[in-house]
């Protein structure tokens, strides 16, 4: 059995789910080559041959492939398929954009997003927004995957892969890249942030609010969130708000700061990776659920918090 | 211009799920069923291309059982002119439905097809991709924004980390993110008239699609509880505890 | 933004408009068109579905049910799937319980021949039945507005505009409401409905009447272990958690599958300010007569609603010109029998049954007095009046003496067919029986134990409520000030103790107390509206098809 994991990137560096998709990969087949398709790839090919537990990195260059569309690169996986039993991506923005067009050409069901590795050809994944989780049997011969990278642990870098060109596939372009607008901006977008600080109603007004949660999210380079009573009191814009109601947040690390935590805040951010709580009342309800959690006075706790980093 | 957009019925996204204790799937007796809400921003986005003239004529498509009729009807009370109901009473995949959907396109000659990104219930984000493959179309997924003309559909796709644009030869497939639109409220004389509009009515019979599942759903459960919390009382110990999961 | 500057609004006609799609609505339709099939008929219901809105416990009485669909029992899809088994009747103290025996009670308060239903299911139900007929149901419209005509008759109604933002201007998806214009307007909002608050002070239809009394009703419905389960069988209780001075008591019905509807009904002409009819409930599930029952087990909903507990006396006059009130929004709930839904049902077909001779007759937008005139002596009176005392009993006498004496009461109707009592008034509106808290000592509630027991939000989660975000707050407080002074200064705050969803909350903000209205937990159970001291508080219909989605409640 072969695997091919087809490596997200963004044009300088391997974008960091690949590593987590690798360990995926690996669970379900210890055989995996990975793919890197763009334009001046040699320095991210090299990052992907040093990933522990990789066979072979393939490289596909050409100027159709430079930002990854979907329908160049399904091309080119497709054209690699026969020599694959599984083809297996991180459910990124391009995962999720590109792997389909594959499973279709293929013939086959994709099975997106999977959270655990049950065996070669089952696997958990969730449904309903994340308040059930499914096990599925794949029946396909050939598997087309993708993976939900926070569930998974990124493979150790040691390893020293061959490296081989390939020749992309090539389709009549249908697609035009026109621009793009990447955030790098120290604060990200509320939904797309690797890292969230919100703040709750105890920040006490709308200057402290900012005062006191600014640092921390320069520190973290994090976008700062608001629970409801904080931007119904006027201390948080609306577009800050996150629960039930407001944004639903998946982020790697949830810091909630002076939040109580009542249930239609946490099902805003409860597919978060790692989340921290800090409160003075030890039986607020954010206090139970947290990974861990700091009982102090957030106005103390914060700057300490940021002096420390 | 044509545009066909897909929509599907799928329990209401206010209603919490609920995981049957024997496993077996979710609890979808008598629950409030509606409009998925990413194919709602689809509707809306179609009947503004057609308030700015770009497009003549919305059909609206749903694959499913006889209740999916109401599905089709919020949509002709947004504004769709037509409506088609495959009619399918098993369950099937984003395959087959992009299989079903390609003859629909084959039939109709839309120069746009959008789907929301993904249903609420499975989750899969998989049909417009897989459409856009079967008929060999450019696709524009998750987006933000949706500019036309008579040649191109020029679109903003969210992704990781911002945003990017593309410029979409037609005819092509578009799948839309929640940030694309606000649907409006279909009003009570428009839903009267949507009421009264005839939908077409297919079987999924006829297709000759082969609906044999490629997957087999073993089980369905709550999610895992997350790990009992770790208290600690000062930040050192906090920030130990972060570098220990690899998050710091 | 004045009326001025807003488009006119489109107007649609028909020969009857119902507002709410509850039992009463629902059969009122039914009937008039199972009498002419020929009546244009629209039902307008604020629930974004037929039962989103829905709640009660419910055993009912099939009388109603029996007479507007003959033979209901034959068909396939009918939710009355679970027949009363067991009744049992018990006296709670704190750590016992002490039955009953059915024996003793009068014949009018047997359960044989009723049924535990989700009446959420039945309205569904119902609904399907009125669509077959050519009724059209529009659910997520809410009626704001009654529309007069030159003679001070009803002509109709009009629903909210839609897509208005929280500052009272238009926001991008604003959409004008429409008018209904209708020969007669059916009123069927249930208890303390808004428009039907509108129609009474219009047309003064209380003045020859007691005030209404209510109720708290709070439910949860359970999936518990089969072995503790057993379909059709009812439980009530009296006693603890309420002391002698205040009336209520709990409920437990098993239905099927399985699931257990549990409920405690807190009378809301309580004295003590410090009461919280949410804690009492929690609490009432703890007590070690059926704890098992919940503990471990799987809690799947929550709702709360006002009943109408009044009677006989406080039944408004039906009638108005152009239109009428019907089922709870008229107030016809049995108290001793917690049983509203049967005459919600009759209401609503004797109703259609003189709007339709009205219209036959060439009529129309005039007063239908043969409504107001038949009902004291049809099957309804005939169910109120016997119990007509028990109410006035509890309330005057605290349940120590109340029960017993209403006991005897009922003894006495049943077999005498006579009071001792004459007709007993109640003395006043609930919102005027609460005392100060300096005169009342706070009760410590025990915690949650989210296991049994659970706090507020967390049981609001459950209700599936949605709001629009962006819209005007719908809970009108008259004076804020006169909260501050009197609610929180004098009452230390009831509202924040009676709502069951926790809208209310006094905050210290920049040094002061605030009074905070999370209006987007509010699930129209319209309590605040009914016993806010100073009748401060307003509950008008938020935008259409907000508020609660109960599924099967």
């Amino acid at each position: 059995m072969t695997t091919l994991l087809y490596a997200d990137h963004n044009g300088q560096s391997l974008a960091p789910q690949t590593a987590r998709a690798l360990t995926a990969a690996l669970k379900i087949d210890p055989c995996v080559d990975i793919l890197i398709c763009g334009n001046n790839i040699a320095a991210i090919c090299d990052d992907a041959a040093k990933l522990a537990g990789v066979r072979k990195v393939l490289k596909a260059e050409a100027d159709s492939l430079f930002h990854q569309l979907a329908e160049p690169v399904s091309q080119t996986i497709v054209s690699l398929a026969p020599q694959y039993d599984v083809i297996i991506s991180a459910a990124s923005a391009n995962g999720k954009n590109i792997m389909p067009r594959v499973a279709a050409q293929l013939d086959v069901m994709q099975i997106s997003d999977i959270v655990d590795v049950v065996s070669a050809d089952t696997y958990k994944r969730p449904i309903y927004t994340g308040n059930a989780i499914a096990t599925v049997q794949s029946l396909d011969d050939k598997k087309v995957i993708t993976v939900r990278a926070t569930a998974f642990l990124p493979a150790a870098v040691g390893g020293n892969a061959e490296i081989m060109a390939i020749k992309p596939a090539a389709i009549p372009a249908m697609a035009e890249f026109t621009g793009e607008d990447l955030i790098e901006s120290d604060m990200p977008e509320l939904t797309n942030a690797k890292t969230v600080i919100a703040g709750g109603r105890a920040l006490g007004s709308s200057e402290q609010f900012t005062s006191v949660l600014m640092p921390l999210a320069k520190k973290l380079k994090a976008a700062i969130g608001a629970s409801r009573a904080a931007v119904d009191a006027g201390y948080a814009p609306n577009d800050w708000q996150i629960g039930q109601t407001g944004k639903v947040i998946a982020p790697d690390l949830y810091i909630a700061i002076g939040i109580s935590g009542a249930i239609q805040h946490v099902a805003g951010v409860k597919d978060s990776g790692f989340i921290v709580a800090i409160n003075k009342d030890s039986e607020a309800p954010i206090m139970k659920i947290a990974d861990v959690s700091l009982v102090g006075d957030l106005f103390t706790v914060v700057p300490e918090l940021v002096k420390a980093l | 211009m044509k545009i066909l957009v897909c929509v599907k019925r799928v329990i209401d996204y206010n209603i919490k799920v609920r995981v049957r204790a024997d496993g077996s799937g979710v609890d979808l007796n008598n629950v409030k069923m509606s409009i998925n809400p990413f194919d709602e921003v689809a509707i809306e986005e179609a009947v503004r291309q057609k308030e700015a003239g770009k497009a003549s004529e919305i059909i609206a498509l749903s694959i499913g059982a006889k209740a999916a009729k109401e599905t089709l009807r919020t949509a002709l009370a947004m504004g769709a002119d037509r409506a088609i109901l495959v009619e399918c009473e098993q369950e099937i995949e984003p395959l087959h439905v992009a299989k079903i959907v390609k003859k629909i396109v084959e039939e109709e000659k839309p120069d746009l097809v959008f789907l929301g990104k993904q249903a609420i219930d499975d989750d899969a984000n998989q049909t417009g991709q897989m459409l856009a493959a079967l008929l060999n179309w450019p696709q524009a997924t998750f987006i933000s924004k949706l500019e036309l003309s008579d040649k191109t559909a020029d679109a903003t796709r969210e992704i990781d980390g911002g945003t990017q644009k593309l410029s979409l030869r037609l005819p092509a497939i578009i799948t839309t993110d929640l940030r694309l639109n606000e649907p409006r409220y279909a009003s009570l004389p428009n839903i009267v008239r949507a009421r009264k509009t005839p939908i077409e009515e297919k079987a999924v019979a006829d297709f000759n699609i082969d609906l044999q599942p490629h997957l087999v759903t073993l089980k369905v459960e709550e999610p895992a509880k997350r790990p009992a919390t770790v208290s600690v009382d000062n930040v050192a110990d906090l920030i130990a505890k972060l570098k220990e999961a690899n998050i710091l | 933004m004045s009326a001025h500057d807003l488009p006119d609004r489109e107007t649609m006609e028909c020969d009857v408009v119902i507002v709410g799609a509850g039992p009463a609505g629902l059969a009122a339709a039914i009937r008039l068109k199972q009498i002419d099939p020929a009546l244009s008929i629209i039902v307008l219901e604020k629930g974004s579905e037929v039962g989103a809105h829905i709640l009660s416990g419910a055993v009912v009485d099939p009388t109603g049910i029996n007479q507007l669909l003959p033979g209901w029992l034959q068909d396939e899809s009918h939710p009355l799937r679970t027949p009363v088994t067991d009744d049992h009747f018990c006296y709670l103290t704190a750590k016992k319980a002490y039955n009953i025996s059915q024996k003793l009670f009068p014949n009018l308060l047997s359960n044989e021949g009723n049924y535990v239903v989700s009446l959420g299911l039945v309205c569904r139900w119902l609904a399907k039945k009125a669509e077959a007929l050519g009724v059209d149901i529009f659910p997520g419209f809410a009626v704001t507005e009654v529309l007069f005509g030159k003679h001070n008759e009803v002509i109709g109604v009009a629903t909210g505009d839609m897509g208005v933002k929280k500052d009272g201007k238009p926001g991008r998806n604003f959409i004008r409401g429409i008018e209904l214009k209708a020969k007669y307007v059916l009123v069927g909002e249930g208890a303390r409905g808004s428009l039907t608050k509108k129609l009474i002070g219009h047309y003064q239809l209380n003045q020859n009447c007691a005030p209404q009394k209510y109720g708290l009703g709070i439910k949860e419905l359970w999936e518990i272990d089969p072995k503790y389960h057993k379909a059709g069988s009812v439980t009530h209780s009296v006693g603890w958690p309420l002391n002698y001075q205040t009336g209520g008591g709990g409920f437990i019905y098993h239905m099927q599958s399985n699931l257990v509807s549990v409920g405690f009904v807190t009378h809301l002409d309580y004295k003590n300010p410090y009461l919280s009819p949410f804690h009492e409930f929690q609490r009432f599930k703890a007590h070690p007569a059926w704890r098992n029952l919940f503990k471990g087990a799987k809690r799947i909903c929550y709702g709360a609603r006002t009943i109408s507990e009044g009677g006989w006396q406080s039944v408004p006059k039906l009638t108005f010109p152009g239109g009428a009130l019907i089922g709870c929004a008229a107030g016809f709930v049995n108290l001793p029998r917690l049983k509203g839904s049967h005459n919600a049902v009759l209401s609503g077909m004797n109703t259609a049954k003189y709007i339709a001779q009205a219209l036959a007759a060439g009529r129309s937008h005039d007063e239908v007095v043969e409504i107001e005139d038949s009902w004291r002596s049809s099957a309804i009176g005939q169910d109120l009046y016997p119990v007509r005392n028990v109410k006035p009993l509890l309330s005057k006498l605290g349940s120590t003496i109340g029960l017993p004496l209403s006991y005897i009461e009922l003894w006495c109707q049943s077999v005498l067919k006579f009071s001792i009592f004459g007709t007993l008034k109640h003395s006043k509106p609930d919102c005027e029986s609460l005392q100060p808290a300096s005169k009342h000592r706070r009760i410590r509630y025990p915690k949650p134990d989210d296991d049994i027991t659970f706090d507020i939000l967390s049981s609001v989660f459950l209700t599936n409520t949605h709001y629009e975000d962006d819209q005007p707050c719908h809970l009108k407080v008259k004076s804020l000030e006169v909260q501050d002074q009197s609610e929180r200064a004098v009452f230390a705050g009831p509202s924040t103790r009676y709502c069951p969803a926790g809208v209310y909350e006094w905050v210290e903000q920049d040094g002061r107390d605030t009074y905070i209205i999370n209006a987007q937990n509010c699930i129209h159970c319209k309590t605040c509206d009914i016993k806010d001291p100073n009748g401060n508080i307003d509950w008008e219909c938020p935008q259409g098809g907000d508020g609660p989605n109960y599924a099967n409640m």
